[in-house]
């Protein structure tokens, strides 16, 4: 298919400046311009997309307004129609979620001999996880240190991040990438065995460890493949939750699960829960396109919350920079930073630069969108707009063949589409990426409910208003094994009789009748709808 | 734009859906939900193989249908489930020697070396090269030649032999990771510091200022350069 007629022509505006900005360093922005970037462009501050939510723990915080609705909702379980006091399976620790944190968790329970159950929407591994293709941060090198990282952890979420949580996630980041390589994680390395190392966004060392640009890949893989390799560890795929249970008292006490292959409920009884689900952009905010997985609709959000859990930071998600604007079936798609590690510059339709490519995540989409709502970014055939990526430049700076050897995901995923992308620049807008916030944890992942712990993308606080690339495969492993072990010993102390009860929902359900809040939304949703809606 | 209509079907069944979307989109766009056979949406996690033909050709193809577009006439169906064999076995316990993986998926020595495994895999690598790698017990090789499988098991459903190659090169690949590839000294060394307490005083200091304070010592910071 490669590039229509119109496009073509506007690549050589981009070949004709690509000689002079080769030598040409784009400015880093001031914090004072940066903040005005931000309140400018950054969709954060579309006030008019946020609600304000009416009831529970975050009651007065504003949200996107389509998480508000499903934090809002009512459930569709019926308390009268569960068997709760035959529970189908009973065990110490719950997992719930089957990404990076779930698996992290899982295997690290069972390290320290709890009997474990993983449940899980779609597949072991069906995960945002198994895409993370940039690298996972750890400061490990000899100019580096876990206070330099902790710096640029702040720096990146707006000096807004929970200290405690950064300091836990720094401090235990060489030991995570010692322990993934235990498993038989192989990361890039140079023939003496030291590791190669790149920069991210925002980081002032080169500190992306990376597996080439499988990296997530690699790492779901393997601890997919380790906890099939556990005879304890109980695997519940197509079984998402979709209520916790909780005792008289209002601690937790298990789960229900959907299984979805038969549309059937199952009841679990756990000692503790630890929540692993993940983001939520398929909920598409604000419209935007997403480059999450098929199940990333921030079900573990809404869990949480029925049963008390407070959230933080959930009034800002991340859009990352470089989203596939071009071709239409690949749209929201990842372009991951890497490439502009590697050198790869951002250009407009005159081939102008119009930021350095490496600022924080929100600074770099803001800048896309100003340069597009300004008229100077390039319509696509789709209709949406988008501004140019110069991955040709990473094969003139870096040799011929860098951009295959080094981005071979990239290369084959527009190859399908008749894109050479070492040789042709690439079309880019921001898409729906990350969540920042979720359920406020502490270091050791408890929340404000007893027996509920958190990990991974569905846990807010570490990464404050804005994540840098690499931190958060980081935090899936840091934190998940960290709940995992906190789990564990948490079962080791509970007695093994468990009134299970869905009082928090009924309790929920008054709040929602007293607060006038009217709903006709049932969630979790579990899976986002993208079948024709017939006219 | 206009959209142009072509007649597939799924699963036998006649559906008209626009020539531009992937296979995944166009059952989607027929009115299916999926709920198996789909996963990243991105090429990376293998859930949405799918085999097809078109009318009057009896070449079966084999896709990934989040990455391929629709094609007039086309009979599709999804495997999205395929009963691979994978032993049990605990990392942790294996010395890390190319026997051990023979030990445990005997049958590798059964290839026919018809190559069929390589025409089928949607990411192109060559299949057949890593399963004489496997054999030769050259585990560095299968390591590297199968780096980029995302684990379809489009091969497999392909294999006269009937051989899980991709589960054992996954297994070659941990056993490289943990056992074969160089060590980090500086990651060994940096993990012993932090045992030691090195860093504790100067992240306790940061913690202690305030967000003014950090905001100096972030602006002041310096980076190393990208060369
Ligand atoms: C395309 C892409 C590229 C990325 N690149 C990078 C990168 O280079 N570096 C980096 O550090 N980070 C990157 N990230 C972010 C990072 O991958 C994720 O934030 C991280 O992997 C999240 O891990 P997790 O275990 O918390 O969630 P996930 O890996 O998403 O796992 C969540 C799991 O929970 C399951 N689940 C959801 N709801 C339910 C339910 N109701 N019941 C049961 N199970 C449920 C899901 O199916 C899934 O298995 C990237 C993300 C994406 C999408
Ligand atoms: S090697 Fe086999 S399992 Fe791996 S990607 Fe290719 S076809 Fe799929
Ligand atoms: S398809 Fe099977 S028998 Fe044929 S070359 Fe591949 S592994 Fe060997
Ligand atoms: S849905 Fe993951 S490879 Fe197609």
């Amino acid at each position: 298919m490669s590039y229509p007629s119109p496009l073509q022509e506007l690549i050589t505006k981009v070949k004709e400046t690509r000689e002079r900005r080769l030598k040409e360093t784009y400015p880093r922005l001031k914090p004072e311009e940066k903040e005005k970037l931000l309140k400018q462009f950054h969709p954060d501050y579309r006030a008019e997309t946020f609600a304000t939510l009416r009831v529970g723990p975050n009651a007065g915080d504003r949200t996107p307004k389509e998480l508000a609705a499903l934090l809002e909702a009512d459930s569709s379980l019926d308390p009268n129609k569960l068997a709760l006091e035959s529970p189908d399976y009973t065990c110490d620790v719950l997992v719930i979620g089957g990404g990076g944190a779930g698996c992290a968790a899982a295997l690290t329970a069972d390290d320290h001999g709890a009997r474990v159950i993983i449940a899980t929407k779609l597949r072991l591994g069906d995960a945002n996880t198994m895409m993370a293709q940039g690298g996972i941060q750890a400061a490990d090198k000899e100019n580096d240190s876990p206070a330099i990282h902790y710096l640029d952890v702040l720096g990146g979420g707006h000096f807004e991040n929970v200290p405690e949580l950064v300091e836990a996630l720094v401090t235990d980041a060489p030991e995570a990438i010692q322990w993934l390589e235990n498993l038989g994680v192989i990361f890039d390395k140079n023939p003496d065995g030291s590791m190669k190392t790149i920069h991210g966004g925002g980081t002032s060392r080169k500190r992306m460890h990376t597996c080439r640009d499988y990296t997530g890949a690699e790492i779901m893989r393997t601890l997919r493949d380790e906890v099939k390799s556990r005879d304890k560890i109980i695997v519940l795929e197509f079984c998402p939750a979709v209520e916790l249970l909780t005792t008289p008292e209002g601690e937790v006490a298990g789960a229900v699960l959907l299984n979805l292959n038969l549309n059937s409920y199952l009841i679990v009884k756990a000692k503790n829960v630890i929540i692993a689900t993940g983001g939520s952009g398929r909920l598409h905010y604000q419209g935007f396109p997403t480059s999450n997985h098929y199940g990333a609709t921030g079900d573990g959000l809404v869990l949480a919350y029925r049963a008390g859990a407070r959230l933080a930071f959930i009034d800002t998600m991340q859009y990352h920079p470089t989203g596939v604007a071009f071709p239409q079936q690949i749209v929201g798609q990842l372009v991951t930073e890497k490439v502009r590690s590697l050198g790869a510059q951002l250009v407009n339709i005159q081939g102008e630069q119009f930021i350095f490519p490496l600022e924080t995540r929100d600074v770099v989409a803001s800048a896309i969108i100003r340069e597009c709502s300004e008229n100077r970014g390039i319509k696509t055939p789709g209709g949406v707009d988008g501004v140019w990526l110069d991955t040709p430049m990473i094969e003139i700076l870096r040799g011929q063949g860098t951009v295959k050897r080094e981005l071979p995901a990239m290369v084959r995923q527009f190859a399908r589409f008749g894109i050479e992308i070492d040789k042709e620049p690439i079309l880019v807008f921001p898409t729906l990426h990350y969540q920042n916030g979720g359920v406020a944890i502490d270091p050791f992942c408890s929340t404000n409910v007893p027996f509920l712990f958190v990990a991974g993308e569905a846990s807010g606080g570490v990464h404050g208003r804005n994540r840098l690339m690499g931190n958060s495969l980081l935090d899936t492993i840091v934190f998940g094994r960290r709940a995992g072990k906190a789990a564990a010993e948490s079962a080791q102390k509970r007695p093994d009789h468990l009134n299970l009860t869905l009082n928090h929902l009924e309790k929920w359900r008054r709040l929602l009748k007293e607060k006038g809040v009217e709903t006709k939304v049932f969630s979790p949703v579990l899976l986002p709808d993208y079948t024709r809606k017939k006219a | 734009m206009k959209e142009n209509l072509i007649d597939i079907y799924i699963m036998g069944e006649h559906h008209q859906v626009p020539d531009s979307l992937t296979i995944l989109q166009a059952m989607e766009y027929a009115g299916y939900r999926l709920v198996r056979g789909v996963g990243c949406r991105g090429g990376f996690c293998g859930a949405c193989a799918t085999v097809y033909r078109t009318t009057g050709d009896y070449h079966l193809k084999f896709a990934l249908a989040c990455q391929t577009k629709v094609e007039p006439d086309m009979q599709l169906a999804m495997i999205p489930f395929f009963p691979a064999h994978r032993p049990r076995y605990r990392l942790s316990e294996l010395k890390g020697t190319a026997d051990e993986v023979l030990r445990i998926y005997p049958e590798m020595l059964r290839c026919y070396g018809c190559n069929t495994c390589t025409k089928s895999c949607p990411q192109d690598i060559d299949v057949l090269g890593y399963v004489s790698a496997i054999v030769r017990g050259d585990i560095p090789a299968v390591a590297d030649i199968s780096f980029d499988c995302i684990m379809c098991g489009l091969c497999v459903s392909r294999c006269p032999a009937e051989l899980v190659k991709h589960h054992a090169a996954l297994l070659c690949r941990r056993i490289y990771g943990r056992n074969l590839a160089p060590r980090s000294e500086h990651l060994q060394k940096r993990i012993a510091e932090i045992r030691e307490g090195k860093f504790a005083h100067a992240l306790a200091e940061l913690k202690g200022l305030s967000k003014k304070e950090l905001q100096e010592r972030y602006a002041a910071r310096d980076i190393e350069p990208e060369e």
